[in-house]
């Protein structure tokens, strides 16, 4: 049954159309200049010519960039921590997730445990205490301050939980009376069937993990274990900062604004490449969160 | 908030062999133990743990005497904190840009995903999603890497444009009248695509006949809207709503400490940013900790109020 077409309703779906089509450029704009300035030639970026295209168009800043050791350490630190936290984050996710799916009658002490968890998401000792901790725990400029305080993320918990809720008990009770342990049937029953949400989570934590940089940034005394985006953090905070190049040729083909442009869109980059595994697994995740059992 | 579990009937079999059953559930809750140990000790030290650390707020915490050896000065700290005359800035900052962020933050996605539900050119609905998703999953690093150059006044994209334009470039990151709107508008720029999410998601549920009963009565698109989609989405926004007051402590401290300078703490300073400058920049640590303390106490109450309000008024629960 088809709605009679007026010239108003025209008239509002072309300004719909136009006005959601400009929003999304103006997504997409940002990102685009960035990586225009980032080809750019320092010239052409500093007189503010370049807008959505590189003018004078040279590699200088992602050669001088992939060839500061800074970077490429930094980028070595967040790649580390990448899989480390991830790996951490999902073995704990899992491990926690499946007795708290459990009913508090297979698992009286389940009430408890959630209790203690869920506390966390309400209450934290904040930032000094999580420092002074980390500090005696001597971890200070080691990889695990970054991995180990976060290593429970128990929102993940309670969507994974929600999940397991939902495969169907009698594949559990059938295998239970096969003589299988839990340990099984976790790893053989519920993970098989879990996969979707385990993929999503999985890139939730990736993202986590390469975004973050204020705790690399407090927990990292010497810079040179800063990950990628504590590194970026310190280069845009700084409008100005003098950089030693002994080769002129270098000069010409890079200015500050060129070079943290091009580091910019580097640490964007992995994100990027992730975008469409991430876009297609989100929206189940947002989905994910609002089923409940 | 817990889950209350469906009943479970106690069948034939289970009563006859209760014995054996009970016996056996006990032996078989060990390896659920197990599985939880490790996080279990990971969130006594590093959750619980700061929480213990709390005490220093009550004291006058020097770092090499530690927590046994500083001296207590009971409400000390907060009596400073309260009469020190940036923390009633910082508090009415904090309140101001997190307000502007709730309201906006709430409208902008409500309005693009109603828009959206109207597209039905699908490669231009799913293009446009696309697009507005993406900035939700970049750091405030980048973002904020990448609007401190766009805002530059003398090489940002911006600035040029309003030179060109005839205007005086304006400096939103050093003006305090524009950095809160700064922030407000950037972080709804970033969240307000990922945002519709859950809204279409609510809008795919809304029952079809209910749009052609209200065609039968001769309602025309807007009443449409009014009348039918917008009470059909009125419970996620409530609850949407409700959570975010939760959390209106946070203005967004990450954002913030990317975007701030100096010249702007009179209107952008926070209550995050403060206790990071006072704690560990400055390592007055006790005072900082009570200013923390304080956050957290006010945000648990706040947090626990919209939990419990969410529940009651949406059915909404986290287990």
């Amino acid at each position: 049954m088809r709605y009679q077409e007026h010239w108003s309703r025209t008239l509002f779906m072309v300004s719909t159309y136009t006005l959601l089509i400009v929003l999304a450029l103006l997504c997409l704009f940002p990102l685009v200049h960035v990586l225009a300035v980032s080809f750019s030639s320092p010239s052409a970026a500093s007189s503010g010519q370049v807008v959505l295209w590189p003018i004078d168009a040279t590699l200088g800043a992602y050669e001088y960039a992939l060839g500061r050791p800074q970077f490429i350490d930094a980028f070595t630190v967040s790649l580390k921590r990448v899989v480390l936290g991830t790996v951490v984050n999902m073995v704990l996710t899992i491990l926690v997730a499946y007795p708290l799916s459990k009913s508090s009658t297979a698992f009286p002490a389940r009430t408890w445990y959630v209790w203690f968890f869920v506390l966390t998401m309400l209450f934290s000792g904040g930032l000094i205490p999580l420092y002074m901790v980390v500090r005696e725990m001597q971890m200070l400029d080691s990889i695990w301050a970054l991995v180990l305080p976060t290593a429970l993320p128990v929102f993940n918990v309670v969507l994974l939980l929600n999940f397991f809720r939902n495969i169907p008990v009698e594949l559990e009770e059938a295998a239970i009376i096969d003589g299988a342990s839990h340990w099984r049937i976790l790893w053989e029953i519920y993970l098989p069937l879990s996969k979707p949400a385990i993929a999503t989570l999985t890139l939730f934590v990736v993202v986590f993990h390469w975004n973050s940089w204020f705790d690399g940034l407090i927990f990292m005394n010497s810079p040179a274990n800063y990950p990628l985006q504590s590194y970026l953090q310190t280069l845009v905070q700084q409008d100005l900062f003098m950089y030693s190049t002994s080769d002129p040729r270098l000069l010409e083909q890079v200015s500050n604004r060129t070079l943290r442009a091009a580091q910019i869109f580097l640490a964007a980059l992995p994100i990027l490449a992730l975008y469409p595994f991430l876009q297609r697994y989100f929206v189940k995740g947002v989905v994910l969160g609002s089923v409940k059992g | 908030m817990i889950r209350s579990e469906a009943s479970v009937p106690a069948t034939v079999a289970q009563t006859r062999r209760g014995f054996w059953h009970r016996r056996s559930r006990r032996i078989n809750t060990l390896p659920f133990h197990l599985m939880i140990v490790p996080a279990l000790i990971l969130t006594l030290i590093f959750k619980y743990g700061p929480m213990f650390g709390l005490v220093i707020a009550f004291q006058d915490f020097v770092p090499i005497r530690g927590i046994t050896g500083s001296e207590w000065v009971g409400f000390e700290n907060f009596r400073f904190a309260w009469n020190f005359p940036d923390t009633m800035e910082v508090i009415a900052n904090t309140l101001y840009i997190s307000s502007g962020k709730i309201v906006f933050g709430l409208i902008a996605p409500i309005v693009t995903a109603l828009l959206l539900n109207e597209l039905r050119l699908k490669i231009v609905k799913s293009g446009v999603q696309t697009i507005i998703y993406l900035p939700h999953f970049l750091s405030w690093v980048i973002l904020g890497g990448i609007l401190i150059d766009l805002l530059s006044p003398s090489q940002g994209v911006i600035g040029r444009g309003m030179a060109a334009l005839g205007f005086e470039p304006i400096y939103f990151l050093g003006d305090n009248t524009w950095f809160p709107w700064v922030l407000i508008t950037s972080h709804v720029w970033k969240e307000f695509g990922f945002s519709t999410i859950i809204y279409l998601a609510a809008l795919t549920s809304i029952d079809p006949t209910l749009y052609e009963a209200a065609m039968v009565d001769g309602a025309n698109r807007w009443r449409q809207t009014w009348n039918v989609t917008l009470p059909g989405i009125r419970p996620i926004i409530v609850l949407v709503t409700t959570l975010s007051l939760g959390s209106i402590l946070d203005a967004g401290f990450e954002q913030v400490l990317v975007l701030y300078s100096p010249q702007v703490y009179e209107s952008g300073d926070i209550i995050d940013t403060l206790v990071y400058r006072m704690g560990l920049i400055d390592a007055q640590y006790s005072i900082a900790t009570a200013i923390g303390l304080f956050k957290s106490v006010v945000a648990f109450i706040l947090i626990s109020t919209a939990y419990w309000a969410a529940y009651r008024f949406a059915q909404y629960r986290i287990f």
